[in-house]
């Protein structure tokens, strides 16, 4: 379940500026909730605890109801993404192909969960649905690299790279 | 009006009623679970399915409102099936441990499996493993046991306004909880237990005191005295099957001398101290341009709400401390001074219809020297339990009399109980003492019944002084934004947390959605509160000879310099969402 990230929030001036802006544009607007939420998460990239108080104060709604509309969609992430987003695809192919064993073997060497990032902000853990690429199941991409074909013995090589560098 | 037949029986209901409310009219029962009059109308269960004629599917009775020429059936293969399927997954994702539950045999979910028929768990469903969250001083939140119905939700958010709990996650591990999966503690919760008497299965409670109770009760180097609020007389019976609003004043005396406490006192003899300093203090800031309106604080969940809501307004709240803390207190310094004890050796437990009282016990202002004022706060329904456990046969008991030398009270103290009745109380005394008679006419009905806001203005010796009376906090929110933007003007407030007051307060007999379809709790234990004033041989406060001679003997005089040490206290501006 999803829990406040252990990562300091780092929110500037001009986001909260932004942030108020989308809040003014929806305050009272029916369902103006997920507006907000979409536009949040652009302006900094996940929906921290201090955001969502933000825009609870800014809609005057109650901060378990924006948890509850944040949790329910797995679109929306109460945890930042790191310099190097990790994305397993979950996809059908990759799934049969032992997926799974890439997720298991990642979050164990990161020691984060999917949907977390490591607390030194370098690597978030994500499974994704089909990414297209099921002749090269199991797929693993991290930002705009593409690694196939893979056995849980290449996370670690694969890692390495981004740790190193 | 509009004419349809349910179950080819003709009915005629007004425009609006749902095929719920029809059906009930007509004496026919459409099983429900998520809806709760009033509160949550949202069709999300599925109980409540019946059959349209011409309607493609089965439709929620609930939210389904009538229209002229329907056709309905309540009782159809297809009906019954569809409920029965629907309980069955409702029971498959359900820890069913009914015998150890708080609400076992006071259960819907248990009530509708036996009256549906089911007999076997078909289903296996995946039953996340969810941590109880019982750090809460008065609610204890177990979703292991909670069934979506999303009632609690309702009461808290929308007629509260307080908005601790919603709906978290989806699929099957949707679930009950606070912002970030905090606990009830960390968060704006006010305590007041609308989500336990809104909760039809156990995954609700207070937390239970009765263990510390009983432990009090056996340790021989304690003196304990307890003591019941006016609401729970009223309530009480209830546990016992008696009707509701049953008026058992003297077999809760009886019973609580059975159960072993040292001293049973009245908490209505403290409402009296109560009127006497918080209407002195109306009178004192009326006269000498205090701060205006003066708002009454007996209310723990109120006075919490407040804090964390308007904390600019907090000068606004009575200092005076609530009635079963005064009593605390005096306990502790004049009983004990008279009596030769020491307040260490003394544990005071209240009885009242509400779980915010036990987190008001442990407010660190509510304590002289180290030593709470009142020790242990239990509920309505705790009392009932306890008095269960002693083997006590309720129904039949004779009636007792509470102890010397607090054994008196008024007709003023006990409508404390209901909406309305502080306010009554206040200017039964207030009014006396500006006209200097003792005034015959002391029913204020402008101030009584169910409304959620209430209004008046009454003149006393050429005073003319402008009430507003809230119950809900919905409707406190709704009346403190109007004072605070300036657009309505008052001298004095009085505001209770719970809709209804006291008498349907969080720690109070739960009533099933059933009954509340076709009674009116609130008004009903009302009644029985006003009835019990009209019993009584003295009806204000200050003629209280209880009152009067601890004044003279030891206070002084209300407001005097040993009265504020003891009986008032002070508020604390909380985040707003925080605790």
């Amino acid at each position: 379940m999803a829990k406040s990230s252990t990562i300091p929030f780092a929110g500037t001036k001009e986001q909260k500026e932004k942030l108020d802006a989308v809040i003014a544009k929806h305050k009272d607007m029916e369902g103006g909730l997920i507006p907000v939420l979409h536009q949040a998460q652009e302006i900094y990239g996940y929906l921290p605890i201090e955001v969502q108080q933000m825009i609870a104060e800014g809609l005057n709604i109650p901060m378990a109801e924006v948890y509850g509309v944040v949790t329910f969609y797995t679109q929306f992430s109460t945890n930042p993404k790191g310099k190097y987003k990790v994305a397993v695809c979950l996809g059908t192919a990759c799934y049969v192909k032992g997926a799974q064993e890439l997720v298991d073997k990642i979050s164990q060497r990161l020691n984060i969960g999917v949907g977390e990032c490591t607390p030194d902000g370098k690597f978030s853990l994500d499974a994704t649905r089909c990414i297209g690429a099921c002749g090269l199941a199991p797929v693993l991409t991290v930002n705009d690299d593409v690694y196939g074909r893979l056995t849980a013995k290449d996370i670690d090589g694969i890692l390495d790279k981004y740790i190193n560098e | 009006m509009v004419n349809l037949k349910i179950n080819n029986i003709d009915v005629t209901v007004p425009e609006g009623t749902t095929i719920l409310e029809a059906a009930r009219l007509a004496n026919i029962n459409i099983p429900t679970l998520c809806y709760l009059k009033d509160v949550n109308e949202i069709g999300a269960c599925r109980m409540c399915l019946v059959e349209i004629k011409g309607a493609r599917a089965l439709q929620a009775a609930c939210v389904y409102p009538v229209a002229e020429g329907l056709e309905v059936y309540t009782n159809s293969p297809k009906v019954r099936e569809a409920r029965k399927v629907t309980l069955e997954l409702i029971l498959s994702n359900h820890e069913r441990k009914c015998l150890t539950c708080v609400r076992n045999q006071n259960c819907e979910l248990q009530k509708l499996s036996e009256e549906l028929g089911v007999t076997d768990i078909r289903f296996d469903g995946e039953n996340p493993n969810y941590g109880v969250d019982d750090l809460s001083p008065s609610i204890v939140r177990d979703n292991n046991k909670c069934i979506l119905c999303r009632r609690c939700v309702s009461v808290c958010k929308n007629v509260q306004t307080v908005g601790a709990i919603d709906v978290m996650e989806r699929g099957f591990i949707s679930h009950v909880g606070c912002t970030f999966e905090k606990s009830l503690n960390e968060v704006s919760c006010v305590n007041c237990g609308q989500c336990i008497t809104a909760c039809p299965v156990g995954a609700l409670k207070e937390k239970e005191d009765i263990d510390r109770v009983w432990d009090a009760i056996a340790d021989e180097t304690k003196h304990v005295v307890v003591q019941t609020a006016p609401a729970v007389r009223v309530s009480l019976g209830e546990e016992f099957g008696m009707p509701i609003g049953t008026r058992v004043t003297g077999k809760m005396a009886a019973a609580l001398k059975g159960l072993g406490f040292d001293l049973v006192c009245d908490t209505d003899t403290a409402a009296d101290f109560t009127i006497m300093e918080e209407g002195t203090e109306l009178l004192q800031r009326i006269q000498n341009g205090g701060k205006l309106p003066l708002i009454t604080s007996c209310s723990p969940g109120w006075v919490k709400f407040c804090e964390h809501n308007f904390p600019e307004m907090l000068d606004n709240l009575s200092s005076a401390k609530s009635p079963h803390e005064m009593f605390g207190a005096l306990i502790k310094s004049y009983y004990a001074e008279k009596n030769n004890l020491d307040p260490k050796d003394i544990v005071v437990v209240s009885v009242m219809p509400c779980t915010a009282k036990k987190y008001e016990v442990a407010r660190e202002e509510l304590a002289a020297n180290g030593c709470p004022d009142v020790d242990i706060s239990i509920t309505t329904r705790e009392l009932g339990k306890m008095i269960k456990q002693a083997g006590i046969d309720f129904v039949n008991l004779p009636d007792g009399k509470f102890d010397a030398p607090f054994e008196t009270s008024t007709g003023a103290a006990v409508i404390f109980g209901a909406t309305g009745g502080v306010m009554e109380a206040a200017l039964r005394t207030v009014a006396d003492i500006l006209t200097g008679e003792d005034l015959e006419n002391i029913e204020y009905h402008d101030v009584r019944g169910t409304n959620g806001i209430k209004t008046a203005e009454v003149e006393v010796a050429g005073k003319k002084i402008r009430l507003a009376v809230a119950n809900g906090l919905g409707c406190a929110r709704y009346l403190m934004e109007q004072i605070r933007d300036g657009k309505a003007q008052y001298e004095f407030v009085e505001i209770m947390g719970c809709p209804g007051g006291c008498v349907t307060g969080g720690g109070q007999s739960i009533v099933d959605a059933k009954t509340k379809m076709s009674v009116d709790v609130k008004a009903v234990r009302a009644k029985a509160i006003y009835d019990e004033d009209k019993s009584m041989a003295i009806r204000k406060s200050h003629k209280n000879p209880v009152v009067t001679k601890i004044y003279e003997e030891y206070l002084g005089e209300p407001c005097s310099h040993k009265a504020h040490d003891l009986l008032h206290t002070h508020y604390v501006a909380r985040d707003k969402h925080y605790n």
